[in-house]
């Protein structure tokens, strides 16, 4: 693993890593969307994941919560290895959050009972301690004032603050974010991203499939780039961005930096 | 932002003009807009004058209400004869056996009178404990149901289902098969949507049979040949064989529709739901069936209201409901030739109820729509 930049915080080394991939391989049918995936996450680790649509990027983060099954290899999360054993699975989900695309809040139920929902069923809190812990975070994710509008109602930068807000209920050890600003009209991503920046200066261990490279850049520990569902490169943002070593990656960046 | 130096100069609110509102301006919009239009209206009109004023005349202006027997009615043949409606309003409403015992027709109509008292606070808004009153139709109203209606129980003598009729055989029949249904519907839609593939194929199989044969079918089939899979002697009641028939039937029907409702839910929805922990019954009872119902509502409440009409099938194997008894009734000695009132009544009382499913079905749907509720 190659060392930080001097200015980002140091990894804790010294502790096992919270996530633990090792010689992943998927397929989706006769097609092999991931090969020989290793990947080890440190706690407090911000990864940037990038690459062109269908290298498997997404396939990846969502192999850690096992919305997607994997045929070969292991993925440790937290000393727990994912297996089809449901009861383990459910454990492993609930103490890693999830941003997607496309928001997926529930649209039947407020923003607060999006927020409080999963604390009250599976971890069992009482509706007065979830309705706290909601609104504590929805004030962390600065709309406190919307939550008992309907998903519906807000705007989609709103939305996806709502869903990381959401995730945050579970108290997760690790927050997964499958290109959260894709969606987002280019005024309402900002939002989104001061949101998640400000998550990754707590602390949290992040890990990030977006195109947004500002963002790598301000807070990435390091950036992976992928391509045919294979690791090409993986480095520290400043190395990442200026000294490229595959072509591919060159290519890569030269495109979206570019437009 | 910079401080902008052109300011938009705000033009005040203006009324529409004079001519674009009110209700000459609607009807010229709406009924006179084009030739078309106005040829239409005006044919429309001049069919409503040719049959509406001769059909409220014969219905009520006209109509005969008193009396006891056919003799009014045989002398004034200009108006409809609503004393035979009258006279056999108990019989129509309850059956034989009700109407035939004056001392036992207090029973139907505590049934009904405590279905309309659980059923319209129900329907109405802002009442309160909604939950508890609906538990109590789903459970201890049947339970009454039984004890009153069917007797055996504090004295009350028991009365023989095959001589219960007219609304109240309509009703029993239509509420057994819509609160069993609902539930058996929602199990095999979710079945048939079953990742294992025994579940989904039982459940396939099951909608495909029942939906791929009449109920008409149905109803011999649970007349004549459910007691020979039984051994000889156990009698099974045949208001009970035509509920089994029914709800078995209505449950297919119900399965697919709400299935209509599943497919509709992305499945985003259940990701989100699976990536906060949640296993299949929490999600699909909190996040996936909710959404799903809200959409199948118009479908549930069509299958409802095709089962509630339905019921008068249950002729063929000699049950007299609403129907059935409007017809016979209207065949008898003391009233022949006087079908016709009798059909309307059966058609007016069949109406009253499919109306309230729909119209509640549409207040539903417009209360759910948390999509587009106004801030």
């Amino acid at each position: 693993m190659t060392s930080t930049a001097a200015s980002k915080k140091p990894m804790m080394t010294d502790s096992p890593p919270i996530i633990t991939i090792n010689k992943l391989n998927k397929w989706y049918g006769k097609f092999h969307v991931l090969k020989d995936i290793d990947l080890n996450v440190n706690k407090t680790e911000k990864i940037v994941i990038c690459g062109p649509s269908g290298s498997g990027k997404s396939t990846l983060i969502r192999c850690i919560n096992r919305l997607e099954v994997h045929q070969e290899g292991s993925i440790i999360v937290d000393g727990t290895e994912l297996t089809d054993d449901v009861k383990q699975i459910n454990e492993i989900r609930s103490d890693v959050g999830m941003v997607f695309q496309h928001f997926n809040l529930f649209p039947h139920l407020t923003v607060l009972e999006n927020c409080t929902l999963a604390p009250i069923w599976v971890r069992k809190k009482s509706k007065i301690e979830a309705d706290e812990l909601g609104m504590e975070l929805l004030n962390k994710v600065r709309i406190p004032d919307q939550a008992h509008k309907y998903p519906g109602q807000l705007s989609g930068g709103q939305q996806q603050r709502v869903a990381i807000a959401r995730a945050l209920c579970m108290q997760p050890r690790v927050m997964l974010f499958d290109e959260p600003t894709s969606a987002l009209d280019p005024e309402m991503i900002k939002e989104v991203l001061e949101t998640m920046i400000e998550l990754a200066d707590s602390g949290m261990t992040m890990l990030v499939v977006t195109h947004e490279m500002g963002f790598a850049n301000k807070v990435a520990d390091r950036v992976i780039f992928m391509d045919e569902g294979q690791i090409v490169e993986q480095n520290d943002p400043k190395n990442f961005f200026n000294n490229p070593k595959s072509e591919r990656t060159k290519l890569f960046l030269s495109q979206i930096l570019n437009h | 932002m910079a401080d902008s130096t052109l300011k938009l100069k705000k033009l005040p609110d203006r009324e529409p003009p004079e001519n674009t509102i009110g209700w000459i301006a609607w009807i010229r919009d709406n009924l006179f807009s084009s030739a078309t239009n106005t040829l239409t209206t005006l044919i429309f009109v001049y069919l409503f004058y040719l049959y509406i004023p001769p059909f409220i005349e014969w219905a009520i202006i006209n109509a005969n209400i008193s009396g006891t027997d056919r003799s009014v009615c045989d002398t004034n043949k200009s108006g409809a004869c609503w004393t035979f409606i009258k006279i056999r309003l108990e019989q129509l409403l309850f059956g034989l056996y009700f109407a035939s015992n004056p001392e036992q027709t207090w029973r139907p109509i505590v049934a009904f009178s405590v279905f309309g008292m659980l059923i319209i606070p129900l329907v109405i808004d802002k009442t309160p404990h909604k939950k508890w009153l609906l538990i109590a139709l789903l459970t201890l109203y049947p339970l009454l149901f039984i004890c009153v209606v069917y007797g055996g129980v504090f004295g009350i003598p028991v009365s023989d289902t095959g001589q219960w009729g007219g609304l109240l055989l309509t009703f029993a029949l239509s509420f057994v098969g819509i609160i069993v249904a609902l539930p058996l519907g929602i199990l095999l839609a979710l079945g048939r949507r079953s990742e294992m593939p025994i579940v989904k194929m039982m459940s396939v199989t099951y909608i495909e049979f029942w939906r791929g044969t009449p109920l008409i079918t149905i109803l011999f089939m649970a007349s004549v040949m459910l007691p020979l899979f039984f051994p000889s002697g156990v009698d099974f009641d045949k208001v009970v064989r035509a509920m089994i028939g029914i709800t078995l039937f209505q449950s297919a029907y119900t399965a697919e529709a709400v299935r209509g409702g599943l497919q509709a839910i992305d499945k985003g929805q259940n990701e989100a739901a699976m990536a906060l922990g949640m296993g299949y019954w929490r999600r699909t009872i909190l996040i996936v069936l909710p959404q799903a119902l809200k959409i199948s509502i118009p479908s549930i409440v069509n299958t409802f209201i095709a089962l509630f009409k339905d019921t008068s099938l249950v002729s063929i194997i000699g049950l007299l409901d609403l129907l059935k008894m409007a017809q016979n009734s209207s065949r008898s000695l003391d009233w022949n030739g006087y079908d016709i009132e009798g059909y309307l009544f059966a058609g007016f009382v069949f109406w009253i109820f499919c109306y309230g499913m729909s119209s509640y079905s549409q207040k539903l749907e417009r209360k759910l729509d948390t999509d587009r509720r106004a801030e």
